[in-house]
């Protein structure tokens, strides 16, 4: 932290100044109560809002890889095309399915949801805005982002229709498979960085993102943990989940109205926290670009906000993903696994083992 | 209808089957605007009409500016089902059954002349249905063989159009009203 004395962002002050002032003015079971409450309110209107644009950048970005022009009747450029789709939603009939097992069937969604908000809650949005800083977060966000799976197979079980359950076992077996590339390309980096705990994760990276520390090592990493990141999401050229073509929807073919909404949003969460951990990981998340050595233009790099920075590294990552959603087509299931279990596996096992030298070595920047 | 009989005021207010409060008349508003800018529509094409269709979807007539472009495979999550194409006996009650399994609100386009009324198969064939609307009820026609898809972006926007004259204090059946 040599060049990083001067940063008129931090907030961690205030969120202190928060908790203290809570914890004098409530009995410590009230404060702790209140603090939920108000990180429970900001995450969700942050879901909602991140959904949303999330929807709609996908559509304007399909729209532009094809040549045509997107949402554009409702709002400037589109922009509240969501809205009513939302609305559309809301107001759209429930099928009730006879033969499905109905508590479930409803649960699934929620409990996509779910998880989703779990990871979100340990993700370092800037200094100061992080809801619970674990001293294992990468391992948390591994274990807990991997349960939305759960979700996907009670909703193909419980619909009792037979392109949800291909869909949703299609699914297990694509998560369960590249998990595995996502936690060893993950742990790639904490070998690097010598710690699990996200918050010294971003501070190590404060001279030089890992992904230029670590140079090809890093970079092998992270672009596995792109590929891996994809199909954990089930978007992209991995989407066998919900395969159009093959399976109508996959395992949400039986959702109507809000619930498949739920579906629906929680996919482009996903995409979000995957693309913020890959952000806070390899890109130094809410971190400004800082070269060793050059004061004057870190200086000036730390005017623009963490949260700009976060945001802005997040959403280069999601067009990136979101591009080669559109560009390749989609595989079939053995292409996927063989991708998985032939090559990124072992490119990854030997990938740690080189990042090790490197780290005993001092061979990083 | 003509464009301009329905943009006149008086014509709207004759398909408005209340008048309605001020507060309904809100609500409805924000719910109508939501289902009129956002009909997805299900992936079916029976014949050469589906081709058209595609091309509607394609750059040149997008139809995404309209928020049309989220095609469904599954029927549960369409709101629209546009019959593109001609409907034989045999594809019927699948097409009926189709219908059956999309949530309300639920609107039918039906879409060249095969969907209309059998169209070129209309005399003399022993397989085609002579008009969809046999089969399902069917909220606005779209005449051509196949219809350009400029005729189908029209017929989209009629289809919203009338959309915009529902009210949540009318309980919509498309089946009573139809047959």
């Amino acid at each position: 932290m040599q060049d990083f004395k001067f940063n008129i962002y931090d907030l961690s002050s205030f969120t202190h100044w928060v908790d203290v002032s809570l914890y004098s003015y409530c009995t410590p079971f009230w404060a702790m109560m209140w603090e939920m409450i108000i990180i429970g309110v900001a995450m969700l209107l942050f879901y909602a809002v991140i959904g949303l644009f999330l929807v709609y950048a996908e559509r304007k970005v399909c729209a532009f890889m094809q040549n045509r022009i997107g949402p554009n009747r409702v709002g400037p450029y589109g922009f509240i095309q969501t809205v009513a789709d939302l609305v559309k939603l809301l107001m759209k009939e429930l099928v009730i399915i006879r033969k499905s097992d109905k508590f479930l069937f409803y649960l699934a969604p929620f409990i996509v949801i779910i998880v989703n908000f779990m990871t979100m809650a340990a993700i370092p949005f800037a200094k100061g805005i992080h809801a619970i800083d674990f001293n294992i977060g990468v391992l948390y966000i591994m274990a807990i982002s991997s349960m939305g799976v759960i979700g996907v197979l009670i909703a193909g079980w419980s619909s009792n229709n037979k392109f949800s359950m291909i869909g949703a076992m299609r699914s297990g077996a694509q998560i369960v498979s590249y998990e595995l590339s996502v936690g060893f390309s993950l742990i790639t980096m904490c070998v690097l960085a010598g710690s699990m705990q996200l918050s010294t994760i971003v501070e190590g990276q404060s001279e030089c993102w890992y992904i230029f520390q670590g140079h090809i090592p890093a970079i092998i990493a992270f672009v596995i943990f792109l590929i891996a990141g994809t199909a954990e999401t089930n978007r992209g050229p991995f989407d066998l989940a919900e395969a159009e073509s093959e399976l109508t929807a996959g395992y949400h073919t039986e959702y109507s109205g809000i619930s498949f909404a739920f579906f629906y949003l929680a996919e482009y969460i996903n995409m979000f926290i995957i693309a913020s951990i890959a952000a806070t990981v390899f890109w130094g998340g809410w971190m400004p670009f800082h070269i060793s050595g050059l004061a004057g233009f870190n200086n000036i790099m730390d005017f623009i906000p963490p949260f700009i920075w976060y945001i802005g590294k997040t959403f280069v990552i999601i067009w990136i993903m979101m591009w080669f959603k559109w560009t390749f087509p989609r595989l079939r299931i053995d292409q996927l696994l063989t991708l998985e279990w032939k090559y990124l596996l072992p490119i990854n096992l030997v990938n740690i083992i080189l990042m090790a030298l490197i780290v005993l070595m001092g061979w990083h920047f | 209808m003509k464009y301009e009989e329905f943009k006149d005021n008086e014509t709207l207010e004759l398909f408005k089957q209340t008048g309605g409060n001020v507060f309904l008349t809100t609500v409805d508003g924000i719910i109508n605007w939501g289902r009129k800018n956002s009909l997805w529509p299900l992936t079916f094409a029976t014949s050469c009409c589906g081709i058209e269709m595609m091309a509607f979807g394609g750059s040149r007539h997008d139809m995404s500016r309209f928020g049309f472009e989220v095609y469904r495979a599954s029927p549960r999550q369409a709101d629209v089902i546009i019959v593109a194409g001609t409907i034989v006996h045999k594809m019927a009650p699948v097409l009926k059954r189709l219908y059956d399994q999309m949530a309300d609100p639920k609107y039918v386009v039906a879409m060249g002349a095969c969907a209309i009324s059998g169209g070129p198969f209309f005399t003399n064939s022993y397989s085609v249905v002579r008009g969809v609307e046999h089969v399902i009820p069917v909220d606005v026609y779209i005449p051509g063989c196949p219809p350009r898809p400029e005729a189908l972006i029209y017929g989209m926007m009629q289809l919203q159009r009338k959309i915009e004259t529902e009210s949540i204090m009318v309980k919509r059946d498309p089946i009573k009203e139809y047959f």
